[in-house]
């Protein structure tokens, strides 16, 4: 199969979209001069035009807003958040609007807009510009959220996403839109709702997603020399997440492990974990390990970012000890 | 002879005393304790929605407020089914999971109150953006409070709607009142419509408790909107007779001010004196118009009534498609 990068794979899925439903537009800050901060964007407005690929004023209130009001119209608007930083500038659009609009109006709509958010470290974006806040969203009812890890569920998660009548929020990570991988070609759709057991193991699994996923990998391959059999999911979808998939699993291995860039504490580790523990604590044979980033904004010197970071030895070390 | 047919005067007068009757009937059996939640009441407002409302179809869309019964049923909304939902019942239009706060009716173009002060700005944008884009000659109206004016999405969105020329008519009801805060000691500026200057929009000032101005100032604005001459600011001077929640204590004004208001400028006596003193309407015509509208009110009560609670098993229902 080709390889193209993430960032290509986002493209690919949003002008194959955009030429079938016009209905589909994009805006937000810098993408149609600029093609977009990451290079997401670039080329777009040259096959759908300035007004379905619209740069906006920097005001992520009314860009929000005016998606949410576009779908109320009729219309399918993707919103770009330009950095996953800047939703709280307009939060009370995302979730006392966007998400409740269809429940409190008794089903009388359907929203279908997907929220595009680049998130994660960068090298010295520091506390403002360098955030995962997936677990926000986990809290309010109304919404789906997915979070790739590879460029071909960037594309088939940003497709589903698109086609789904309801809001979805995407988060890309920025880090990831060079990584380049195998992307099939045309229709490609990844479900929403969806793990993907990335690896088959049968001592410990470890539940990850976005660019976590890499330190997974890492982890279960050190750890296979070990003797241990690590099986690695891809959580792929945090709203709703798939509790099927993670069942089935931990009452195969006995043992569970979260990892996230995020946050630890709150974080979707803190939900996944106990969840299982409610369903299935008797089929655990060590406690429950979540890894995640120390409860502090995100600092900037190089050192104390690097401290920040989840490190594929801390995850080896800790699941050495759970046997 | 007028240059107002008999079919709109008749409008204007129905469509004010409905909605009065309407609230009147709200705050009794709202404080009869029927009624959960918290309501806002527009009485004395009347003449804002109506006037601007004559000038809108099905397929033109409105965002409201808090405050927001007058305006939905100025829109065309049944009344039984916006009592209804009122009463959080399952006929309601949001089958009892919105309330007052939360009311809308899609099929008239009534995208929904608000229970966020300042909250419908931007979708009324949007839901401009979504008409021009689809090439569609319709007009989106936000209706928002003097208040509400001094919120930030207010700003984004006045500047985003003449940035792209968008179809939208900014309503300011500047009924003196933001919430208990009285409009002279938090608002920068006397006249909210000074604030289009700055967004490069027209801004015109409107007696609101005159359904006549009203029904002028949009019907203009409505005109140029949709032959695509953009965003108009209209500021509607009136006063809110009821506290800001039925229940208020209003520690904050005096009965003599809001009593001397109401007998001065009472948006229906108003209308009533005007189209008597003109020979546009005889009084019987007014007297059988208002008969119709309170027996309809006292039916939608009836309707409400009748009709059942949701299922405590529908909390799961339309949150996702």
């Amino acid at each position: 199969m080709r390889e193209i990068t993430f960032s290509q794979a986002t493209l690919e899925a949003m002008s194959e979209e955009m030429r079938r439903d016009k209905s589909i537009f994009v805006m937000g800050e810098d993408i149609a001069r600029q093609g977009g901060i990451f290079g997401q964007f670039k080329g777009l407005p040259q096959e759908f035009g300035f007004d379905r690929v619209r740069d906006t004023p920097i005001s992520e209130t009314a860009i929000m807003g005016a998606g949410v009001g576009a779908a109320l119209a009729g219309m399918r608007p993707v919103v770009d958040m330009h950095f996953a930083d800047f939703m709280g500038v307009c939060m009370d659009e995302i979730f006392n609007q966007m998400a409740k609009i269809r429940y409190m109006f008794g089903g009388q709509c359907r929203l279908p807009v997907v929220v595009r958010a680049p998130d994660g470290l960068t090298s010295g974006g520091a506390a403002q510009h360098s955030q995962s806040i997936e677990s926000w969203f986990m809290h309010i009812p109304g919404i789906k959220v997915v979070i790739p890890s590879n460029p071909a569920d960037a594309k088939g998660l940003l497709k589903a996403a698109i086609r789904d009548d309801n809001p979805v929020i995407y988060f890309e990570n920025k880090i990831l839109y060079r990584e380049k991988g195998p992307v099939p070609e045309g229709e490609y759709i990844v479900p929403i709702g969806k793990a993907n057991v990335a690896k088959e193991g049968k001592d410990v699994t470890i539940i990850s997603y976005s660019i976590m996923m890499k330190k997974a990998f890492e982890a279960a391959e050190i750890l296979a020399k070990d003797g241990i059999d690590v099986e690695v999911i891809d959580l792929r979808t945090i709203v709703p997440y798939d509790r099927e998939t993670i069942l089935e699993s931990v009452k195969k291995t006995h043992r569970l492990v979260i990892v996230h860039e995020a946050v630890k504490q709150g974080g979707v580790g803190a939900e996944i974990a106990a969840f299982v523990a409610e369903e299935a604590i008797d089929y655990l044979d060590a406690p429950i390990l979540r890894f995640g980033a120390p409860f502090t904004p995100v600092p900037f010197s190089p050192v104390l970012e690097n401290a920040y970071r989840v490190k594929t030895d801390d995850i080896v070390n800790g699941i050495r000890k759970m046997f | 002879m007028t240059e107002y047919s008999k079919e709109l005067l008749t409008y204007f007068y129905r469509t004010m005393c409905r909605i009065r009757l309407f609230e009147e009937t709200v705050e009794k059996h709202f404080l009869n304790g029927e009624i959960p939640g918290f309501v806002h009441l527009y009485i004395g407002e009347e003449a804002i929605a109506t006037g601007v409302c004559a000038n809108l179809t099905k397929s033109d869309y409105i965002e409201s407020t808090h405050r927001g019964h007058g305006h939905t049923i100025a829109k065309g909304a049944d009344v039984n089914r916006a009592m209804a939902e009122i009463f959080g019942r399952k006929t309601g239009f949001c089958k009892g999971k919105g309330g007052s706060m939360h009311i809308a009716d899609f099929s008239v173009g009534m995208l929904g109150a608000n229970g966020v002060v300042g909250g419908g700005f931007n979708l009324a944008v949007g839901a401009a953006l979504g008409i021009k884009m689809q090439e569609r000659k319709d007009v989106s109206v936000v209706f928002f409070g003097d208040g509400a004016s001094n919120r930030g999405t207010f700003h984004e969105g006045a500047n985003l709607a003449a940035a792209w020329n968008l179809p939208v008519i900014f309503v300011c009801e500047n009924n003196k009142w933001a919430s208990t805060t009285p409009h002279g000691s938090q608002t920068s500026v006397e006249n909210i419509s000074d604030r289009a200057v700055g967004y490069g929009m027209p801004g015109v000032i409107v007696d609101g408790n005159d359904v006549f101005e009203v029904y002028e100032a949009t019907k203009k604005a409505v005109e140029r909107a949709r032959q695509g001459g953009g965003p108009t600011l209209i500021e509607a001077k009136t006063y809110r007779i009821k506290g800001h929640f039925v229940g208020d204590p209003e520690l904050y004004r005096t009965k003599e001010e809001v009593k001397e208001q109401f007998e001065k400028n009472d948006p229906i006596k108003r209308f009533e004196m005007k189209v008597l003193e003109e020979k546009w309407m005889t009084e019987k015509e007014l007297a059988a118009i208002k008969e119709e509208e309170e027996e309809l009110i006292k039916k939608s009560v009836e309707f409400a009534k009748n009709s059942p609670f949701p299922d405590a098993s529908e909390i799961y229902e339309d949150l996702y498609v």
